[in-house]
């Protein structure tokens, strides 16, 4: 191994998938081998066996499809509200002067204290888990799209405005597209976060969802329950991050070219 | 009537955390004919850019006012193209999409910039490239691109900021003729800043020496070599007697920019 040497492509995906692979492995020899009570951790087998149980005898499909249902509502009503005033933000110092401290400050109000509160004032019902969502997710997107437009190189505005751009040209067909990889990016990673608030979201007050299974689960001492449903949020999450990183490949050629 | 006036122009830094004003520009007279080809002489630090930067409008004097065919600059605009010494294209645009940039803006329908598009590919020798983007092209190509990018906009004056400085020698030899050829036929007006005192020469019908901070003109000498001009020009005579003058001229500013003076 040498440092910041490139691998190949088959080597690349040898060593993902070998780690996997040894991550199972440990864990069965842990559970089969009697090492751990089957109390506290189920064995994989268990696991698969309880999984396909939870789909085919208790629409754990259901309770899939409304945790993703909630996560991206929640999340997409949080990116139009956040990526435009991040653009704004970024782009203009009076707007960020004026938005700035507070974002900054909300930043670090955990969205899951609030949810005592959100159901008092929404009930138990969806509302009350999008906004959960919002809230976690809607003052990062703010910050981090803010500093990403504010970055964005000078002498590219400079060379835009030296062809006669205005202002609402430096903001459309320099400013924008220049972030929009960098935005893109943030998305990416948030997205990955609104998963963390959506199960302590589902965890309280909630009838339906994987938060809501895993919470059930406990009551019955099922980890292999709780161990898939844990594994399912891992996989969307990959799903989600692989369909992301498509798109952005797709959308923004000239960033990799 | 000139072209470009610069009158009484200074540029005064205000001062960082306590420390002096920095006075990159003293009080500075220069007047630009029709079609000259001006280069701007001086070592780093001496005020060559702040004055470019002054004359585009992406920087405001601190006495003095520019005139441009005997208007005021009072910003930027499409009046003046620009090209920089970093590489300044638009990553998300296609080398044809650049060169259209300033074309957009001003609203040209899409036909019409077809044309001035193809037009400028050609000249520029990049006509193969139109749908390349910025990083699938080496740093020639770039520079040429922004060339056109700023040429295409049609503006009375061109204002260029040492943008062969990142080119390997043989690259910029051939850009240095690239764009010398283009103004023998556009007849345009430049005004090119660099510290290359044979780049300074070979492209100038006046090269205006500057001296070192706070920076003033300090000699304006003109250069009559004869046009079309060939690149074998840099062996003649006449051209190494210029060549050995400046060289003195800008020696002087060297040493006391380096002295800290």
């Amino acid at each position: 191994m040498k440092p910041l040497a490139p691998i190949s492509n088959g080597a690349r995906v040898t060593l993902g998938v070998s780690f996997f692979v040894l991550f199972f492995a440990g864990w069965a020899v842990a559970t089969l081998g009697g090492y751990v009570s089957a109390t506290f951790l189920a064995d994989p087998i268990t696991m698969v066996k309880d999984g396909w149980e939870l789909i085919t005898e208790h629409g754990f499909l259901f309770d899939i499809g409304v945790t993703i249902w909630r996560v991206v509502g929640g999340f997409v009503l949080a990116a139009l509200v956040a990526v435009p005033l991040g653009i704004l933000m970024g782009a203009y110092k009076p707007v960020e002067a004026f938005f700035e401290p507070f974002v900054s400050f909300a930043r670090y109000l955990p969205a899951s204290a609030f949810i005592p509160l959100l159901i008092l004032w929404a009930g138990i019902g969806e509302s009350q888990k999008l906004l959960v969502i919002f809230i976690g997710s809607v003052f990062q997107i703010v910050l981090m799209v803010a500093v990403t437009v504010g970055s964005i190189r000078r002498d590219l505005v400079e060379a835009a405005l030296a062809l006669g751009a205005r202002d609402r040209g430096i903001l459309g067909r320099v400013l924008i597209p220049a972030a929009a990889p960098g935005i893109a990016e943030i998305l990416r990673l948030v997205l990955g976060w609104a998963w963390t608030y959506v199960i302590v979201a589902e965890l309280i007050g909630s009838s339906s969802g994987i938060g809501h299974m895993i919470i059930d689960s406990q009551a019955l001492l099922a980890t292999g329950q709780m161990i898939f449903g844990i594994i399912v949020i891992g996989v969307i999450g990959l799903i989600s991050d692989f369909l992301f990183k498509a798109a952005n490949r797709l959308l923004f050629p000239w960033s990799l070219a | 009537m000139s072209k470009l006036a610069i009158e009484n122009v200074s540029r005064v830094f205000p001062p960082v955390r306590g420390g002096a004003p920095t006075r990159a520009l003293e009080p500075t007279h220069l007047a630009v004919g029709d079609n000259d080809f001006v280069t701007i002489l001086g070592p780093s630090g001496c005020g060559k850019s702040t004055l470019l930067r002054l004359v585009a409008g992406l920087d405001t004097p601190t006495t003095g006012r520019i005139l441009l065919n005997a208007r005021p600059v009072t910003g930027p605009g499409a009046d003046r193209g620009m090209v920089f010494q970093s590489y300044t294209l638009f990553p998300w645009l296609t080398v044809a999409e650049n060169i259209a940039f300033g074309l957009r803006e001003k609203g040209v329908p899409a036909a019409k910039r077809k044309e001035v598009v193809a037009t400028w590919l050609e000249r520029i020798g990049l006509t193969g490239f139109a749908s390349h983007y910025p990083k699938q092209l080496s740093g020639g190509m770039q520079q040429r691109t922004a060339i056109a990018r700023a040429l295409a906009n049609d503006p009375a004056i061109l204002l260029l900021d040492e943008p062969f400085g990142a080119l390997d020698n043989q690259t910029r030899a051939l850009m240095q003729e690239l764009l010398l050829g283009i103004w023998e036929r556009e007849a345009k007006t430049v005004l090119f800043v660099t510290h290359d005192i044979e780049e300074a020469i070979f492209l100038a019908s006046r090269v205006v020496v500057m001296s070192a901070r706070p920076g003033r003109i300090k000699a304006d000498i003109p250069v009559d070599l004869p046009h079309p001009r060939h690149y074998t020009v840099k062996t003649s005579p006449e051209f190494s007697a210029l060549k050995a003058r400046l060289t003195e001229e800008i020696r002087v500013e060297a040493v006391l920019a380096a002295e800290g003076h």
